[in-house]
């Protein structure tokens, strides 16, 4: 079993890992720590107390809020968006790119999507402005809804106690 | 008609030991498998847990020996699909026809041959045409389970002391089957019976030698004669390395041990998976979905049915569950129906590319085998484009769908490994490798030929969670991505290369962007007759980024014909040598002659049409899509991409909020204060032009209501509708629709021949189709 250190945690994160270790990591057995370091930089990056318990993207983390442990969806900056069974994206802003125009913004003419076909959604934080996510599905497509995670069998997996309110 | 046991000589049941048929063999196994859960009944490793040195020297001496074949045998092969691009692989199977281990190379075939030879079991050719020492089968029907008529499967029962004790496949891509479309992935034909020749696990061999009728029918059948023969030569050859092989090491080893081997180390493989679920992703659902065009109604393309003559576009939603005990579970519930085209698959050859894919990730040791697949749950609804159901479709490109839908499922299962830390694994989703360049007619040599260009199987890779992706790499279903030689192209078709370039702006935008495409424009020289046509995405993208990542560039067509390039040669003048950087800008336009005929547009999908000796063609390999907030990208990167030619100003500055400088050298110099002032003031800009989700889905929703949207994407909505009740309530829930809200097929005015009626090959006599999925 493969070990790392919380500062090689920490590189791979910020993106400066050596690609030695990264081929290290890529090429043997996953280290179990790597949840426990992972959270550990994740929670230094961040201002609020809430403990993060997964990562749904760079600046968007599950956590158990420390006001009443309640699991929910919190951005980098503070911003709370809802609860952690509950789609984030229903209360994100979106921006859509559905004309020309839009598209043209993003990509030369010719390399963006027909808008007739497909649109581009992006989602942003109302709070700080990161764009959480981009999506690319026709008009009509419901909000996709990417990851509801089983968190009571996720912690008996890592045989770690699992939040009060889950 | 009822094929009459032991007519022909052949005694079922006495090719094994045991006495049974491999029929009786094949079900004993798999109803051990369900009851215990452990592949073959296996709750314990008793070989392995014995003697672990044996187990794994035989595990050794089997993977080289398979890797060791290929790597000899594409030596036989011309094709530059085989020789240049690794176009082929090896699988040893176990008596029943699941997988004990297989070369380097395409490995998405461990399925596909041992659908073949599950069929042949199934469908008792153990009684007629009999199985023997000696013997070769062929395969490349995709209604046994392969992909795509082009992939030829040479299958060799091994035998020693007169029972059988395995199978080995072999299996090249070869550059053309006769189909209505010239080129091994083609299109203009829209039903298999012009999908090119069509072999259904028929014997073609005995005492190790071809038989004469298979050779001169398969060759009149097909256009690039010599290839065909040299790729035959290639597989044989192959298979009987692998054959002589096996041999030697159960003469080393004992027949005992390698017998006990051969099933063990599938249950290995199973269990494998699971422990890697568990360590690496989150028990859980993840939902998502892709699409690609399928833009049939240009006058480019010429079928020869109206009810082909319609746009549409695949829907592959997918239902990913994690499960608590380590399997999964991959749901493809409202999958958009099959279509008169060369793009449906079946479900061996979609589940089998699965497990390319997770190669990549999840199982990435040489230990592929069939375990895994005892370990996963595919739901492929049948009459879904996954799982047609109807005898007639046509399968050339099954890849248009297949890689566009897998690029989805990369994203999904990446968001369990972000989730809990393994940033080296996540892959943004890849992307749709294409274009496809192909043709045929007469060629340099004045042969009748066709080609298909596999520059594909470089095309930029996804983004990942802590790197860029690789510019013109790698292609998902060929782990040995390669671009190939231009001198060797150049051999092999009468396409001359005027320039190979880097496709600026094709990586998705991103915190780290997608690998870039390429681009190759080639002038057709040397022909007497030559056609040909494109193949890939235009109006829509396969892949969408990831997490806050931007997808890559969409495709575009550019061809040119009466270019006036041989006069302007001879005259000295300019020629288009280079990029078209921005295609809005029309560079090669200005080196061609007065009364050149361009077509630079969007529809990415033609038919064959011809191309005079003088007429350019650009190739365009796409880019891979990107991972993360642009803005939160180095600015020692943004500043990498401008130099490099990666990016375009404009793009720079409005994605990235790039301010820079650039000196008389062209050289670019960031500003990263100024930069980052910049980016603070568009994520301000983004809250100002962001609207509440909530608010947005009330305008959405009366869209929804007025039927306010493109004939394309009203028909895939509505296919997918009548397939699948369960979508069509969930969309209704979703937007909150009226009761009484519908979107029936009908209504639309679009071709619905075969949206109805079906016939599935196992309406057939005789023909017992082997299912591994749930329907």
């Amino acid at each position: 079993m493969s070990t790392y250190t919380k500062k090689q945690v920490s590189d791979l994160v910020k993106g400066t890992l050596d690609w030695d270790t990264v081929h290290l990591m890529l090429s043997m057995p996953k280290d179990e720590a790597r949840y426990k370091l992972y959270m550990e930089v994740l929670q230094e990056n961040v201002s609020y107390d809430d403990k993060i318990l997964l990562a749904v993207g760079p600046h968007l983390n599950i956590v158990e809020s420390s006001k009443d442990q309640e699991i929910i969806i919190k951005c980098d900056c503070g911003h709370e968006f809802g609860h952690y069974s509950k789609n984030w994206k229903l209360n994100a802003l979106i921006y859509v790119r559905d004309n020309v125009e839009k598209m043209k913004e993003v990509y030369p003419e010719l390399m963006a999507p027909d808008t007739n076909w497909q649109v581009y959604r992006e989602y942003y934080c109302p709070s700080c402005g990161i764009m959480h996510d981009v999506e690319a599905p026709t008009p009509w497509y419901p909000v996709m809804h990417d990851i509801q995670p089983d968190l009571k069998t996720f912690f008996e997996w890592l045989d770690m106690p699992a939040p009060a309110k889950i | 008609m009822t094929i009459m046991k032991n007519a022909l000589g052949n005694t079922p049941g006495v090719l094994l030991a045991s006495g049974l048929t491999l029929n009786d063999h094949r079900n004993a196994i798999m109803e051990r498998t369900a009851k215990t859960g452990f592949y073959n009944g296996h709750e314990t490793l008793e070989f392995k847990d014995k003697d672990p040195i044996g187990y794994e020297r035989i595990f050794s001496k089997v993977r080289a020996g398979l890797v060791n074949s290929r790597e000899v045998a594409k030596k036989i092969a011309a094709s530059p699909i085989v020789e240049q691009e690794g176009e082929l692989c090896f699988t040893l199977y176990n008596p029943a026809g699941d997988c004990v281990a297989t070369s380097t190379g395409i490995i998405i075939h461990v399925g596909t041959m041992g659908a073949a030879i599950k069929y042949m079991i199934q469908n008792d050719w153990e009684s007629n045409p009999g199985i023997a020492d000696g013997d070769m089968f062929t395969n490349n029907d995709c209604q046994v389970g392969n992909v795509h008529p082009c992939d030829i499967a040479t299958i060799v029962p091994i035998f020693y002391d007169g029972l059988l004790r395995g199978w080995v496949g072999g299996m090249t891509h070869v550059i053309d089957t006769g189909a209505v479309g010239p080129g091994s992935m083609s299109n203009g034909q829209i039903q298999r019976f012009g999908d090119g020749i069509q072999i259904s696990c028929r014997k073609t061999g005995i005492n190790d030698t071809p038989l004469r009728d298979y050779l001169h029918e398969s060759q009149r059948n097909i256009r690039t004669t010599k290839y065909w023969i040299l790729d035959e030569k290639t597989r044989i050859a192959g298979c009987h390395m692998i054959r002589k092989m096996l041999t030697e090491v159960i003469e080393e080893e004992g027949v005992e041990a390698v017998e006990k081997f051969m099933y063990e180390v599938i249950e290995d493989g199973r269990r494998g998976l699971v422990k890697r679920i568990k360590a690496m992703c989150v028990p859980g659902t993840v939902k998502t979905v892709a699409f690609v065009d399928v833009p049939y109604s240009h006058p480019d393309v010429h079928v020869p049915s109206t009810f082909a003559k319609m746009d549409s576009i695949m829907h592959a939603p997918c239902e990913i569950t994690v499960k608590a005990n380590g399997t999964w579970r991959l749901d493809f519930e409202g999958c958009s129906r099959w279509g008169w085209h060369t793009y449906n698959t079946n479900p061996t050859a979609f589940t089998s590319g699965i497990w390319v894919m997770m190669t990549q990730s999840l199982v990435p040791t040489e230990r592929i085998n069939d375990g895994p697949r005892y370990a996963t749950e595919f739901r492929c609804p049948a009459g879904t484009w996954t799982n047609p159901k109807d005898r007639r479709t046509a399968h050339a490109d099954a890849w248009h769908f297949l890689v566009s839908s897998w690029s989805s499922l990369w994203r999904g299962i990446s968001r369990t490994y972000f989730a809990r830390g393994y940033l080296e694994e996540v892959n943004a989703g890849n992307s749709n490798p294409c274009n496809w360049l192909q043709g045929g007619g007469v060629n340099q040599d004045g042969e009748v030929h066709a080609v298909n260009s596999f520059e594909t199987a470089a095309c930029g890779t996804r983004a990942c969670a802590m790197k860029d992706g690789l510019n013109h790499a790698a292609a998902i279903w060929n782990p040995e991505g390669d671009m190939g030689d231009i001198e060797i192209w150049e051999l092999a078709e009468p396409l001359l290369y005027m320039g190979r370039r880097i496709k600026t702006n094709t990586g998705g935008y991103g915190k780290y962007r997608g690998g870039l495409g390429y681009e190759t424009l080639r002038m057709v020289w040397n022909s007497a007759d030559w056609t040909m046509f494109f193949m890939g995405n235009g109006y829509m993208n396969s892949d969408w980024g990831l997490m806050g990542g931007y997808p890559s560039a969409t495709g575009y067509r550019f061809e040119a014909h009466n270019t006036g390039l041989k006069e302007r040669i001879a005259e000295g003048k300019s020629l288009p040598l280079g990029q078209d950087r921005d295609p809005s800008l029309c560079e090669y336009e200005k080196h061609l002659g007065p009364d050149a005929i361009v077509k630079r547009d969007k529809q990415c999908i033609t038919t064959e049409d011809m191309f005079d000796n003088g007429d350019l063609y650009l190739n365009y390999l796409r880019g891979g899509p990107g991972f993360g907030d642009p803005l939160d990208r180095e600015i020692a990167d943004i500043q990498e991409d401008l130099n490099q030619n990666f990016l375009m100003e404009e793009f720079a500055v409005k994605i990235y909020g790039a301010v820079f400088t650039k000196d008389e050298e062209g050289v670019y110099t960031m500003d990263a204060a100024k930069t980052r002032a910049r980016q603070a003031e568009i994520r301000k800009e983004r809250i100002g032009r962001g609207v509440p989700v909530r608010e947005w889905m009330e305008t959405e929703r009366a869209k929804i209501i007025d039927k306010d949207a493109s004939l394309a994407v009203q028909q895939m909505f509505a296919s997918s509708f009548y397939l699948s009740a369960k979508f069509l309530a969930e969309f209704k829930e979703f937007w909150d629709l009226p009761a009484d809200w519908e979107l029936p097929e009908e209504e639309l005015g679009t071709p619905m021949y075969g949206a109805r009626h079906n016939i599935d090959i196992g309406d057939l006599p005789d023909v017992h189709p082997v299912i591994m999925v749930e329907e």
